[in-house]
């Protein structure tokens, strides 16, 4: 019993120190690519390149996204606001809720599972075919040629794509509400425009998804280029992108509203 | 300088974890030659080649290239020395997003300011050389086992490199393939006074166009010589490669059980 307990306890303690030991690794990785991504400013085509691949190909599932949650947001706003006959502020909820919160979160986490999974799974397999190995040996660093390019794709990609995921959104809402239901024109654009703040809404909004897209970027090139070897090695790197930065954007949107939004009305 | 070795192995030892894999090698290679490295499957040959390309470092020993120590050297310092190094890797390692045509260009693109015509020209030689130019516009999802390796010939000669490491060159050609490649090597270490590498299990296609040949196995030197005195060479474990028998010191089975202890028939007996 007591040996067994001993047992779980070294275990506890072995993960924990391993969770710990990986975080820093990971912290050190990022590092040297910040500091080597020079090469890929003074070329930017590369980053271009990559802002294609991760901002670009996502636009379609983030525009879909974003029109549909707006058109629920809209629906389920109209049927409360109504029972008290703000009707009209529905427009004021849809945009708020977009800006601050949904749009940030569910773009970063559609950005985490459509690009950052092939950010891991490219770099991965590169790395398992050799063909990081190979760059070097051609005297050409691979952080700084395929990692630096790929980490300022994503993180320019990310707040773009957020912002059109709120604009869809509130067109998606518009079109609900205004459109279809009948809402007042008028008092549903113009509400919105007096409520949503541009520096406290706005702002926050982008700063948002900044992090975010610096958080998912940061997972997705790490775990690729941890990646074991091996095909089972790289799919569970892919995995592993997914699901930590899901609970990293979580996690972080709580702490970064529990400091945007106190006490402001 | 021009006399002394290109390449040196001093008592080189190395080991993946705690498994030795080289355990003291010595070598010297000149300037000019295209030196074999045979041995074994798993025998440590691509690991030789990782050593002199500073991808790993030895745990005891020194290889140095053109008098410097590989991995004593900085990190710009062994970058400034791979410019000048090629190699072939032993799985192509092809760019799988480039096409074959910029999988060549690649190193010129990133290492010199040559223009794109020039490229173009330079690209489409090497290409030729290998019998692929009509194949440029190809993906390498496109190509065959062959091809590709001869895809990665082509790159890693495209800079023209003082040394060129190819880790099994042959391996996936056809016959006639085969000997223009082994011509090729021997020409270009010829006419560009390039190293040629040569890491085969070859042993009739190289001993004709090797200078000199290392026999590698169980981590140790266990014979070379000149093409000449590897044919004559009564050494068995020599005699044995050279002329493929199955019988004789090289073993053909990664080390294990015995035979019957894993089939579990020892276990049986015992009973
Ligand atoms: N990354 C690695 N980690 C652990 N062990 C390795 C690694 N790479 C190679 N080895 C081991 O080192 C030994 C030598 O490997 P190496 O690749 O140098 O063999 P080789 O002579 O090139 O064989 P082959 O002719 O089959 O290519 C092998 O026994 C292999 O199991
Ligand atoms: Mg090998």
């Amino acid at each position: 019993m007591v040996k067994q307990l001993k047992v779980f306890i070294e275990s506890v303690g072995h993960r924990v120190v391993d969770s710990i030991w990986r975080l820093g690794y990971a912290t050190r990785f990022i590092l040297l690519v910040l500091l080597k991504s020079v090469p890929g400013f003074l070329r930017f085509r590369l980053i271009t390149r990559e802002i294609y691949f991760a901002g670009v190909l996502s636009l379609i599932i983030i525009l879909v996204s974003g029109l549909f949650v707006g058109m629920v947001l809209g629906l389920q706003g109209y049927e409360t606001l109504q029972k008290f006959g703000s009707e009209s502020a529905v427009g004021t909820l849809v945009a708020l809720s977009l800006v601050r919160e949904l749009g940030p979160v569910i773009a970063a986490l559609l950005f985490a599972s459509r690009a950052g999974s092939a950010m891991t799974a490219e770099i991965g397999l590169m790395k398992a075919t050799e063909q990081l190995a190979a760059m070097g040996m051609m005297a050409i660093d691979p952080i700084a040629r395929i990692i630096a390019p790929r980490f300022w794709g994503g993180v320019f990609s990310m707040p773009l794509l957020a912002a059109m995921f709120s604009v869809t959104g509130i067109f998606g809402g518009y079109l609900v509400t205004v459109v279809f239901i009948g809402v007042d024109e008028g008092s549903f654009w113009s509400q919105m425009q007096s409520a949503v703040d541009f520096r406290y809404d706005i702002v926050n909004g982008v700063i948002k998804s900044g992090f975010f897209g610096v958080v998912v970027t940061a997972i997705a090139v790490f775990e690729g280029f941890d990646a074991p070897p091996t095909a089972e090695g790289v799919s569970r790197a892919t995995t592993r992108t997914v699901v930590t930065s899901a609970l990293a954007i979580l996690g972080l949107d709580f702490v970064l509203t529990a400091f945007m939004f106190r006490g402001v009305s | 300088m021009a006399d002394s070795p290109l390449i040196e192995f001093r008592n080189v030892n190395f080991s993946y974890g705690t498994r030795p894999v080289l355990k003291g090698v010595d070598m010297s290679m000149s300037r000019g030659q295209v030196i074999a490295i045979m041995g074994g499957s798993g025998s440590g040959k691509t690991t030789l080649l990782r050593l002199i390309g500073g991808e790993v470092s030895p745990s005891a020993g020194s290889v140095s290239v053109a008098g410097q120590t590989v991995h004593e050297l900085s990190r710009d310092e062994l970058f400034r020395l791979r410019r000048k190094m090629g190699m072939l890797f032993q799985f192509g390692a092809l760019f799988t997003d480039l096409s074959v045509f910029d999988n060549v260009a690649f190193q010129m693109r990133e290492h010199t300011d040559l223009p794109e015509s020039m490229i173009r020209d330079l690209v489409l030689m090497k290409l030729h050389a290998v019998g692929l130019r009509g194949a440029h516009h190809l993906m390498p999802a496109q190509l065959s086992g062959g091809m590709a390796r001869r895809v990665a010939l082509a790159r890693s000669i495209a800079l023209d490199p003082m040394l060129v490491m190819f880790d099994e060159p042959f391996a996936g050609l056809d016959p006639i393939s085969l000997s223009v490649v082994g011509g090729l090597i021997r020409r270009l270490t010829d006419t560009l006074g390039m190293t040629s590498i040569l890491v085969t299990h070859d042993v009739q296609e190289s001993l004709q166009i090797v200078d000199y040949v290392y026999f590698l196995a169980d981590g140790v030197i266990t014979a070379h010589g000149t093409p000449d005195e590897v044919r004559e060479s009564k050494v068995p474990f020599v005699h044995q490669f050279v002329h493929g028998e199955t019988d004789g010191p090289v073993p053909f089975h990664y080390q294990a059980q015995t035979y019957s202890q894993d089939l579990g028939i020892g276990v049986m007996k015992s009973v």
